[in-house]
């Protein structure tokens, strides 16, 4: 995050707007909004200098329930309203957000290919392995045995995916695992994943209680990560594809290049005219 | 040789470098006061197999490509036939062809022209370092009567950054190719520039490359960009010249990120862009109709080209109107132009930027291969500012901000992040005045209307469409068909007719009033396009009430549509 103008003495209810969330209650996307409201109070920026965009699903509702400059796109497109926006405007923070199936499914190119691009901006991805908005289907972080879809009644037979090795390979800057269950812990690393240059990846285990209500149970199982940050993507990788996706804490923060053109003007539209003349 | 042109085919091996040589014809042609046009014709190789490029030149600005061609230059034989069908021979054409190249195809033969066969090869081999392609330039110099000097700048232009013994090895093909001509009979062919126009007051540009400069010209500062044939010029324009107005060009992973690009940066005010052509363009729909929705102004500039699926990439065809015009689910009101020549790629890009702005609202303008990447002399374009600007939300007000407030225009101050007061979220759900989601009856209807009544309601002014000529006879067409539309029309009147012609820019929203009164009085009104299904005739009975008998001359790509057919069906009716 590059300097932007301070705004002190707010609080993180003056981040959220008044509408009441479509959410069902024990939904773990109400803890996200919280945990990000209070690192946005954190990080002490001004209101209308922060963007919140995300795609479609439960999870991408999250901007109307923020007072912020934000954008509720298509589904998987999320990432990529977002670089043009940071592009276009690197003035802005830049915060992206929405669910596993967004981002991994029908969005999956676009989240390799902004971790390679690694543009100056936060990715928040509640994490409820399942589709909730159209009503439980199996999404990338499904496991494959899952058979409470109608849509896949034997399970998916796939096996899930890992999308934090995925970013890391992939090229993302700083990669982190969050539980909605700790919402203070959350908090503090969507504010370390912003100050940090460069795309930051942060997956919120973020329990669907409607159609995955299994995941009441992380409350028990999800545990802080035995390891201490590395810069080394090896190291990193070795870890996370050793894991059982279930220990949070920050796994990297590396010094990859972070892609920022410049907006320079050099010349006129006169000036490249010019060039016609036979 | 038909009036005051004169026609040339040059086909050759690809990477034998016939566009090259074709487009320094056609640039120093320029210097000497012609108009000119260039199109081109590949085969489906990448680098390899045959190119063709096209040439026509006159006093006057060209139009389109002549029904025949005067000269042909083959600098080899292979595959030739494949461009027979593009190029019309008969007994008043000259063929020149290399000495080596064996037997000419029958089907060229068969067009009775005069043969005449140069050691083309055999003199290439004697120059060190020479080109086959710098001595077909030298040839057809010689043939056109296009005198040194102006050759000379265009090749060092060219070639000097290459170096020295390539610029001279270049120099010396086009003074060996030259003499081989010496004692033929070319007079016939020699044109005389008419104008003697400062030379910054001629163009030599590409369809595609007026589109670049008409997105700069109205403000567009983010473009995001997957390639695609023929649309990647565009973007290859606009690659480094925008960076050099302070924008910027990203390129995408897929069109539907480019799209979507283009739509967050305009969220954040900045005037934005996308290119591409049919199969790009089908993947971009859902994103459009999320800036209908959310109304956040873009172009997307699509290049047709033959379709569907893959279908023929570098061969125009008019067949993207109908997905232009009705591929977004949902109603979804946009703005459709078309550009009806090639320097008004330039002027069309330029005016759908200022709509999208000013409408808050996305523009589908079309422009096709045989416009795109064919190159034009054309006069300068003169400047043109539209002055009205995307209207924003400048700070808080007593009253809290209303994104979506109903407006007399259906235009609402859009707030631009970094405003404080103006927070609210965009969003393809419908939405209330202030952009919170809502499903209720009320608020759909209300900024369905919006919507609707903000585009139809605008003034376009005279630009909606390009009108000349009077007459009980009317011609209806668009887009790259205007070219050989005006020539047969001039044909006509010279021949004593009167007849109108008009060529329609804006096709979306529709301009009913406008075009029934540019038809008053017609008793027969033919329509051309260049499309399998009729598209465009479907949309005219659409939306119109047309007058008169109609008839329709309509036939999708890759063949060009001729100015003579367009005659032949204008005069049969008479
Ligand atoms: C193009 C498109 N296809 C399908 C849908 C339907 N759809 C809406 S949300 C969603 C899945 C959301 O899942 P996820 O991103 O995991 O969010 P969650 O609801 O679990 O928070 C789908 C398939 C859509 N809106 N658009
Ligand atoms: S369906 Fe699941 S993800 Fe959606 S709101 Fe309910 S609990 Fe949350
Ligand atoms: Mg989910």
């Amino acid at each position: 995050m590059s300097a932007l103008p301070e705004q002190t003495a707010l609080s993180a209810s003056d981040f959220k707007s008044d509408y009441r969330p479509v959410w069902c209650p024990g939904c773990g996307h109400y803890s996200v909004l919280s945990s990000l409201t209070k690192a946005l109070a954190e990080l002490a920026v001004r209101r209308e200098d922060i963007a919140v965009i995300s795609g479609i699903g439960c999870s991408s509702r999250i901007p109307a329930y923020t007072n912020l400059y934000g954008f509720h796109s298509v589904h998987g497109r999320a990432l990529a309203v977002a670089t043009g926006l940071k592009v276009a405007r690197p003035d802005l923070l830049v915060i992206v957000a929405g669910g596993d199936g967004d981002g991994y499914s029908i969005g999956g190119n676009h989240f390799i290919h902004a971790c390679r691009r690694n543009v100056d901006m936060t990715y928040i991805v509640m994490d409820n392995q399942v589709y909730g908005m159209t009503k439980g289907q199996a999404s990338p972080t499904t496991p494959a045995d899952w058979d409470k879809s109608k849509l896949t009644p034997h399970g998916t037979g796939v096996s899930p995916f890992h999308p934090l090795a995925v970013a890391l390979a992939a090229g993302a800057n700083f990669i982190a695992r969050c539980f909605a269950g700790d919402p203070n812990g959350t908090a503090r690393v969507i504010t370390e994943a912003v100050r940090h240059p460069g795309f930051s990846m942060v997956q919120v285990l973020s329990p669907c209680v409607t159609y995955q209500p299994e995941q009441r149970e992380w409350k028990n199982t999800v545990r802080k990560a035995d390891i201490v940050t590395t810069s080394e993507a090896d190291l990193a990788a070795r870890w996370l594809m050793a894991d059982d996706g279930l220990s949070t804490g920050v796994m990297y923060k590396g010094h990859r290049p972070v892609y920022r053109p410049e907006l320079e003007e050099t010349a006129s539209v006169a000036d490249l005219e010019k060039w016609f003349a036979v | 040789m038909s009036a005051e042109t004169v026609s040339i085919a040059i086909t050759g091996a690809g990477g034998a470098g016939v566009m090259t040589a074709a487009q320094m014809v056609l640039n120093a042609a320029a210097r000497t006061g012609l108009y000119g046009l260039m199109a081109r014709s590949t085969g489906p190789q990448i680098r390899g197999g045959e190119a063709a490029a096209f040439i026509r030149l006159g006093a006057k600005p060209v139009n389109c490509l002549d029904n025949r061609f005067d000269v042909m230059v083959s600098l080899d034989w292979l595959n030739v036939e494949r461009f027979a069908a593009e190029i019309p021979l008969d007994a008043a054409s000259l063929i020149v062809c290399d000495a080596d190249a064996g037997p000419p195809p029958s089907r060229i033969v068969a067009s009775g022209a005069q043969f005449v066969t140069l050691p083309l090869q055999q003199t290439v081999k004697s120059l060190p370092g020479g080109r086959l392609n710098m001595l077909g330039l030298g040839v057809l110099a010689a043939i056109l009567g296009v005198p040194d000097d102006a050759i000379t700048v265009v090749v060092e232009k060219a070639l000097r950054k290459r170096g020295q013994a390539v610029l001279d090895a270049g120099l010396a093909g086009v003074t060996a190719g030259r003499s081989l001509v010496e004692g033929l009979d070319v007079g016939r062919f020699h044109l005389q520039g008419a104008s003697t126009a400062a030379r910054t007051d001629r163009w030599s540009v590409s369809g595609n490359e007026m589109a670049g400069l008409g997105a700069v010209r109205g403000g567009i500062r983010f473009v995001a960009a997957y390639p695609i044939t023929p649309a990647t010029e565009i973007l290859e324009w606009l690659a480094p010249n925008l960076e050099k107005v302070g924008g910027v060009l990203v390129q995408a992973e897929d069109e539907l990120a480019s799209i979507n690009m283009i739509i967050g940066a305009s969220f954040g005010g900045t005037p934005s862009l996308t290119a591409t052509s049919g199969p790009g363009l089908a993947l971009m729909m859902e994103a459009i109709g999320l800036s209908v929705a959310s109304e956040t102004p873009i172009v997307v500039v699509n290049v047709m080209r033959g379709g569907p699926s893959t279908g023929i990439p570098t061969k125009s065809e008019q067949s993207d109107l109908n997905i232009a015009l009705y591929g977004l689910h949902g109603d979804a009101p946009h703005i459709v132009t078309a550009a009806n020549s090639i320097s008004d790629c330039l002027f069309t890009t330029q005016w759908s930027v200022h709509l999208a702005e000013q409408l808050q609202a996305p523009v589908i303008t079309l422009t096709d291969q045989s416009l795109g990447q064919s190159r034009a002399v054309i006069d300068r374009p003169a400047d043109i500012s539209f002055f009205s600007k995307r209207e924003t939300f400048a700070a808080a007000a007593a009253t809290p901000y209303q994104r979506y407030a109903i407006t007399g225009s259906g235009v609402s101050a859009m707030a631009i992040p970094g405003t404080p007061g103006g927070e609210y979220v965009a969003d393809g759900l419908e939405h209330s005045v202030t952009g919170r989601p809502s499903s209720g009856a009320e608020d759909h209807g209300e900024q369905l209307a919006k919507r609707a009544r903000k585009l139809e309601d605008l003034d376009y002014g005279q630009y909606w469409a390009e009108i000349e000529g009077e007459g009980p006879l009317a011609v209806v067409t668009w887009g790259s068909c205007a070219g050989p539309v005006r020539e047969a029309a001039e044909l006509a009147r010279a021949a004593g007719m009167d007849l109108r012609v008009i060529s329609l820019r804006l096709l979306a929203p529709a301009q009913t009033d406008r075009l029934e009164q540019a038809l008053a009085g017609v008793e027969r009104l033919l329509v051309v396009e260049q499309s399998h299904s009729r598209q465009f005739y479907r949309y005219l009975r659409a939306f119109y009430d047309l007058p008169g008998e109609i008839r329709v001359f309509s036939r999708p790509g890759p063949l060009p549509i001729r100015s003579s057919e367009v005659l032949q069906h204008i005069q049969s009716w008479s």
